[in-house]
């Protein structure tokens, strides 16, 4: 058996029940390796979102069978998955979704205050935060709060946020959506990079070339996997 | 999340809105200077209390008939009103006292040297007042049963009285008037201040006698007296005097013992009343106190629901970046907490500070009560963690990505 990190087995979701019951997700079935960078693509309203929420343990399916890691995420409580967000997931959000007030490295910080398995002291959170912030080139925005950044910026201390507790895999819902070309291909790199250095990303965008970073695309549309170019197999195709 | 962690949060919470949480607390301040204000002012009004009582003396029983049951003096008919003669009767026949004498009094203005001293209490009291009110002449001599008798025009001077007219011991020989009537001053008394809302120093002893004859015959006749002083010999016998002097009263005016025409107050006695007014005092208070705390704590519900509102974005974020429903929570339950515990420190100095100023720019005395510092502190708290805890919970229950969608 392969190792997956991902494997959805006949996922459904549906919001609301009876004659308004709307089917985001229709029995889908997916398999994600690990160091895969996958693009979902599909037109507004095909549940991509609603797929990613469900990655992200945001959310719960309305049947079906998510395994994480091998783990069942369909089955754990809401502070269970609470610990499972915060280790296994980076999320990164179309409009960054930084608190306005703090500074990148206190934003950055975040989830490593969360963190209960592996608790770090003040200092090495720090530490951590400002290493995360380094690598995606904010070295120099440290103290700078998100008002004095562009949106590129942002969105990089946004990503360096995702990264902070090393998660399994980085999901980013329309990462480049807020972004004009230039900055929005400076985050594409980024993620690129991070790709090469072993990250697992699924990433949905509108944008065919952005999808055509990554190794594999799927395309939903009315809750389902209407084709994917992977075939859940492919590996990495740069 | 650490406890340690989680209040950090809540800290760092609320300094990015400074405003607004300040804004919250001030229910809470006012709530805990409301409890130790008043707790200083119920203290200070039984102080007070308690200081004009302990002057009285364990062993002095005060005479007084029962006003409550109508007028005192010549046209009320009042057929029980006090006389002079009921002194002499009470200091011949009652068993186991140490002295008797009695007072009516009257406001009058005093004339000495060069100064006019407007509306002064005049006591007219018999030989036996220092005796029993223990209180005695500095210089000079008290007045004699001799000066009761033949109502000789003299004085003795309070301290303060002396001071102002004559600057002190020179008043003694010296003319003083009196409303129109002349004396002369034979004593002044020791300093002895101001004790409940009786100013002793700012106070001129004359025979009750002249009282009678020269202030208020017209009123009230020539040997009405409004209060008797007995005083026991013995504490242990206070009992039995009380019951002799009402029997010979009852006998006097051959009132119905059933009747109970006489009230017979002792310290005991008054302080008992007392304690139990300023209780009811402090009842009241306390319920001022706790009402205006309450109130303090709907403002901080109110604002802290309004808070989880205004930060619901921020909250789906935290749940996306690992919060726990409980680290959402606590989270805002402390930021509560915290509001309240500082509402309630700066509530503690503005009721230190507001007691004090009641205490020097009123005529209310005012002592605070130690134990209502942490009392209201604590309450704080309580009213933090009471009134915080909804707003949390509603925090908590927030689903992440409806937080996460509102932006
Ligand atoms: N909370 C919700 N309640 C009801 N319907 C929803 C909810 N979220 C999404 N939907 C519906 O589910 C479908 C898929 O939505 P979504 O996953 O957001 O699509 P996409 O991200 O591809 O635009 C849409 O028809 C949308 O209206
Ligand atoms: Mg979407």
């Amino acid at each position: 058996m392969a190792d997956y990190l991902i494997e959805l087995t006949g996922l459904s979701r549906v919001y609301g029940r009876g004659d308004v019951a709307v089917h985001a997700l229709r029995r889908v079935d997916l398999r994600i390796e690990r160091g895969e960078f996958l693009a979902v693509m599909g037109p507004s309203g095909s549940g991509k979102s609603t797929l990613m929420n469900l990655l992200g343990c945001l959310d719960r399916p309305t049947a079906g069978r998510y395994l994480l890691g091998g783990e069942d995420i369909s089955r754990l409580s809401r502070n269970a998955l609470a610990g499972v967000r915060n280790r296994k997931i980076g999320f990164v959000f179309q409009s960054y979704k930084l608190l306005p007030r703090l500074t990148a490295l206190k934003n950055v910080l975040l989830p490593l205050l969360y963190n209960r398995s592996e608790p770090l002291s003040e200092a090495e959170c720090r530490e951590r935060a400002a290493a995360a912030l380094e690598s995606v080139g904010l070295a120099g925005r440290v103290q700078h709060r998100p008002n004095e950044l562009s949106g590129g910026e942002q969105q990089r201390v946004a990503i360096a946020r995702a990264l902070v507790n090393r998660p399994a895999i980085l999901l980013a819902d329309e990462p480049t959506g807020n972004l004009d070309t230039q900055s929005g291909g400076g985050i594409m790199d980024l993620l690129h990079r991070l790709h090469r250095d072993g990250a697992t990303i699924v990433m949905v965008t509108h944008d065919p070339e952005v999808a055509a970073h990554a190794g594999r695309v799927i395309h939903l549309r009315d809750g389902l996997v209407e084709r994917d170019d992977g075939n859940g197999k492919q590996g990495v195709a740069s | 999340m650490s406890l340690l962690r989680t209040i950090k949060v809540a800290w760092e919470g609320l300094a990015l809105h400074k405003g607004r949480s300040l804004l919250t607390t001030l229910g809470v301040i006012i709530g805990v200077a409301a409890v130790i204000v008043m707790l200083a002012v119920s203290a200070g009004a039984e102080a007070e209390i308690a200081d004009q009582i302990n002057t009285l003396g364990a062993n002095l029983i005060l005479v007084q008939p029962d006003y409550g049951r109508g007028g005192f003096g010549k046209d009320s008919g009042d057929r029980y009103g006090l006389s002079y003669g009921d002194v002499q009767a009470i200091a011949e026949n009652v068993a186991g006292i140490h002295g008797v004498s009695a007072e009516q009094n009257t406001t009058q203005d005093v004339r000495g040297g060069d100064v006019t001293l407007t509306e002064i209490s005049i006591v007219g009291t018999t030989p036996g007042f220092p005796a029993v009110r223990e209180y005695q002449v500095a210089s000079g001599r008290f007045l004699t049963q001799e000066d009761a008798d033949q109502a000789n025009r003299v004085a003795v001077l309070g301290a303060g009285i002396a001071g102002e007219l004559f600057g002190g011991e020179a008043a003694l020989g010296q003319r003083i008037k009196i409303g129109t009537t002349r004396f002369t001053v034979v004593g002044i008394m020791e300093e002895k201040g101001v004790v409940g809302n009786t100013d002793f120093d700012g106070r001129v002893y004359i025979p009750i006698t002249v009282v009678f004859e020269r202030f208020v015959a017209a009123k009230f006749g020539r040997d009405a007296v409004w209060l008797i002083y007995v005083s026991a010999a013995d504490r242990a016998d206070l009992g039995g005097v009380i019951a002799e002097v009402t029997a010979l009263l009852n006998r006097r005016y051959d009132i119905d013992p059933a009747e109970n025409a006489f009230t017979m107050m002792t310290q005991d006695s008054i302080i008992d009343a007392a304690a139990s007014t300023t209780e009811s005092f402090r009842n009241l208070l306390a319920w001022v106190a706790a009402v205006s705390l309450m109130v303090g704590g709907i403002g901080i519900m109110n604002i802290m629901l309004v808070s989880v509102t205004e930060r619901t974005g921020e909250i789906g974020l935290r749940q996306a970046l690992g919060a726990r429903p409980r680290d959402v929570q606590l989270q805002f339950l402390f930021e509560a907490i915290i509001l309240s515990l500082l509402g309630g420190l700066v509530g503690v100095f503005a009721g230190i500070g507001g007691s004090y100023l009641f205490g020097q720019l009123g005529t209310m005395r005012t002592e605070i009560v130690p134990l209502s510092i942490p009392v209201a502190f604590g309450a704080a708290a309580l009213v933090g963690i009471f009134f915080g805890y909804y707003p949390a919970v509603k925090a908590a229950q927030l689903d992440p990505i409806e937080a996460l969608r509102r932006d």
